[in-house]
């Protein structure tokens, strides 16, 4: 068992190097501790190398060189078959483009995320529906995505994100594709959820997001610097 | 245990999917394109169909061979004269007066005996001596010689009166007995009254009528008199050579007529020709190996489209899914996991192919059997195989669609 301080995210040296005619550092070895329940949001330009970071951080993708301890596993040696359990079990995921699946009601694309970790139907139903009362979608339990707004799309996925109850949440731009009033209400949902305990790394390069968060990193051209504590 | 291990390592544990969430995911993915799934069964359809359309008809009309090959047919033996029945020589009867006691006594032998057309060239018959020709209506009436022995080979109906027996034929009487048909020629229709029927102007009393026979249908036209009275009165028979009539127990009909030629004619069996009732197995094999091969040459090729069209509707839905792929990868899907819920799709559609082909196969044998008024006969084990070709083709067509969906890198999808 960790320690309660442990951090959530520990980084040392991590780094990403893509391969190629030209290697392309778009990682370079970074040192982050993120602790539990923090708010922190990753700002930079375009191509800055963000995205690389939270992959590296979902384990969707492999480091170069580093190591990364996640609720203290040493994450970044495991095989694929027990990174695909970390992933399913540890982390959600809220995507730009929330990825939802359109032919399926809000319910059951909140359910989806359960299928792999081999809950039973009723309580999958149970936590879905709970999930999607948190993000206020009780109403629409039943919608399918083609009808639903930008806002509600991007709140089922983050009730899906948050229905395994994990660790981590990670979000890639979570309101690139929202209007601003819209990106105010997605906003201060992730305010609530990091009142109520949740670690959240965002990206973003909107600095009225960023505003939000209880602690802002730069990323420059696969630097991550100045560090910034807001007061949240 | 290594699961205490992880936990203590506070590893979770791996992803799983359920057996029937991963078949719920198939048929969601399946019903999310029906028009396309349904199109791309056609071919499975058409495989299964033919298939069990084809085993259906082979078997129906084997049965039907069975029908028509009653257990009657099955122990008919005919043993012919083989003297050549040629006018210009003296004519000749190769069968020994005992005939019927020779072949009786054999072992397997219900009941046998000789029988012949009467060699009388225009003959009148009627039921009063009366010149020639004068009784049109009974112009088709035939007649016959016939030991009692081969009227009861025959399996008659005794419609009114008794058959002649051996009494009758040891003195050789003057009586006949008669087919069904004939005594309606002659209009005679009761032997209480005992009528007579005349053969050129002879007399012979009738014992009895017969409404119908199993065997040598011909006698119910016929007018029959003991073989011993007609050798007397008419000689041998000289247009169409005599014939016994043998049935056979049940298996024995091959052996008979293998032994009944020596028992005849112990010094020239040659003279006799048996014929045993056909083997019903080299009917049933000709008809299995005739057009249903061919057929089902053709079901196997409408099979192997089949699983191309699956085949190449499932790597389709990969393609256009990998951004669903991706998204399950991210939600904890292992590449095991995409891989079993495309092979589950396919399998699933083939399944559904299949169990439509056999539905369509069984629609097509009632209706070809109705129409031909056969018995449809369909092997209950068809029912059941045809289905789980449909299966194997359906997971052999995704085995590659599949393999490619586990290979889908969840970043890659994820950028879409
Ligand atoms: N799979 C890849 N192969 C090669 N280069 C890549 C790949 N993914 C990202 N990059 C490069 O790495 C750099 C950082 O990209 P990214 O992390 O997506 O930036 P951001 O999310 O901040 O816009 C960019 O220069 C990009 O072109
Ligand atoms: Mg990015």
């Amino acid at each position: 068992m960790s320690a309660p301080e442990a951090p959530v995210i520990r980084l040392r040296g991590l780094s990403r190097t893509f391969p190629g005619t030209v290697e392309v550092h778009a990682l370079r070895p970074v040192e982050l501790d993120v602790r539990e329940g923090e708010f922190l949001a990753v700002v930079g330009p375009s191509g800055s190398g963000k995205s690389t970071l939270l992959n590296l951080l979902g384990l969707l993708d492999r480091p170069t060189a580093g190591t990364y301890e996640l609720g203290g596993i040493d994450v970044a040696g495991l095989g694929e078959r027990r990174r695909t359990a970390v992933r399913g079990h540890l982390i959600g995921f809220v995507f730009q483009s929330f990825q939802l699946l359109p032919y399926r009601t809000a319910t059951e694309n909140v359910e989806l995320a359960q299928l792999y970790v081999a809950r039973d139907a009723r309580s999958r139903r149970l936590r879905a529906v709970e999930a999607l009362r948190r993000v206020g979608l009780e109403h629409r339990l039943d919608a399918l995505p083609p009808t639903m707004s930008g806002g509600e799309r991007q709140r089922v996925a983050i009730a899906r994100a948050l229905v395994n109850r994990p660790r981590l949440l990670l979000c890639d731009e979570p309101t690139g594709n929202l209007d601003s009033r819209t990106s105010e209400i997605i906003m201060e949902l992730f305010e609530e959820l990091h009142r109520s305990g949740q670690t959240i790394v965002i990206i973003t390069h909107d600095p009225a997001v960023a505003a939000r968060a209880g602690r802002t990193l730069v990323m420059r051209d696969g630097e991550l610097g100045s560090t910034a504590e807001t007061p949240a | 245990m290594t699961r205490t291990k992880d936990e203590d390592r506070g590893l979770p544990p791996f992803s799983r999917l359920r057996l029937r969430d991963g078949l719920g995911e198939a048929i969601a993915g399946l019903v999310q394109r029906p028009g396309r799934s349904v199109l791309t069964m056609l071919g499975t359809v058409l495989g299964v169909g033919a298939f069990v359309a084809v085993l259906g008809l082979t078997s129906s009309a084997t049965q039907q061979i069975g029908n028509a090959f009653t257990a009657l047919t099955a122990t008919t033996v005919t043993v012919q004269d083989r003297t050549p029945t040629d006018p210009s020589t003296t004519p000749v009867l190769s069968f020994p007066p005992d005939a019927d006691e020779r072949v009786q006594r054999l072992n397997g032998v219900a009941a046998a005996g000789v029988w012949w057309q009467l060699p009388l060239r225009s003959p009148s018959v009627g039921t009063r001596p009366a010149p020639p020709g004068e009784s049109a209506r009974a112009r088709s009436v035939r007649l016959f010689a016939a030991s009692p022995g081969a009227l009861q080979a025959a399996r008659p109906v005794v419609a009114a009166g008794t058959l002649y027996n051996q009494f009758h034929r040891g003195r050789a009487e003057q009586v006949c007995v008669l087919g069904a048909g004939a005594a309606r020629l002659l209009g005679i229709s009761r032997v209480d009254n005992q009528p007579v029927v005349f053969i050129n102007s002879t007399p012979y009393s009738v014992v009895g009528i017969v409404s119908d026979v199993e065997r040598l249908p011909d006698l119910l036209l016929g007018v029959m008199i003991p073989e011993s009275t007609a050798l007397r009165a008419y000689g041998p028979p000289r247009d169409s050579p005599a014939r016994m009539l043998i049935g056979t127990d049940v298996g024995a009909a091959r052996l008979i007529a293998h032994q009944a030629p020596l028992a005849l004619r112990p010094d020239r069996p040659e003279l006799l020709t048996a014929v045993p009732p056909p083997d019903p197995h080299g009917l049933r094999d000709e008809i299995d190996t005739s057009l249903s091969g061919l057929f089902l040459v053709l079901a196997g090729i409408c099979l192997v489209i089949g699983a191309v069209g699956i085949a190449n509707t499932t790597l389709v839905a990969v393609l256009e899914r990998r951004g669903e792929i991706g998204l399950r990868r991210a939600l904890g899907a292992g590449p095991r996991h995409i891989a079993a819920q495309f092979l589950t799709e396919s399998t699933v559609l083939g399944t559904l192919g299949g169990l439509a082909g056999t539905a369509i196969g069984i629609g097509v044998v009632a209706v070809v059997a109705l129409a031909q008024e056969w018995t449809a006969v369909i092997n209950p084990y068809t029912v059941v195989v045809a289905p789980a070709v449909g299966s194997l083709t359906g997971l052999l067509a995704g085995l590659y669609p599949a393999l490619r969906a586990a290979r889908v890198e969840p970043l890659e999808a994820l950028r879409t």
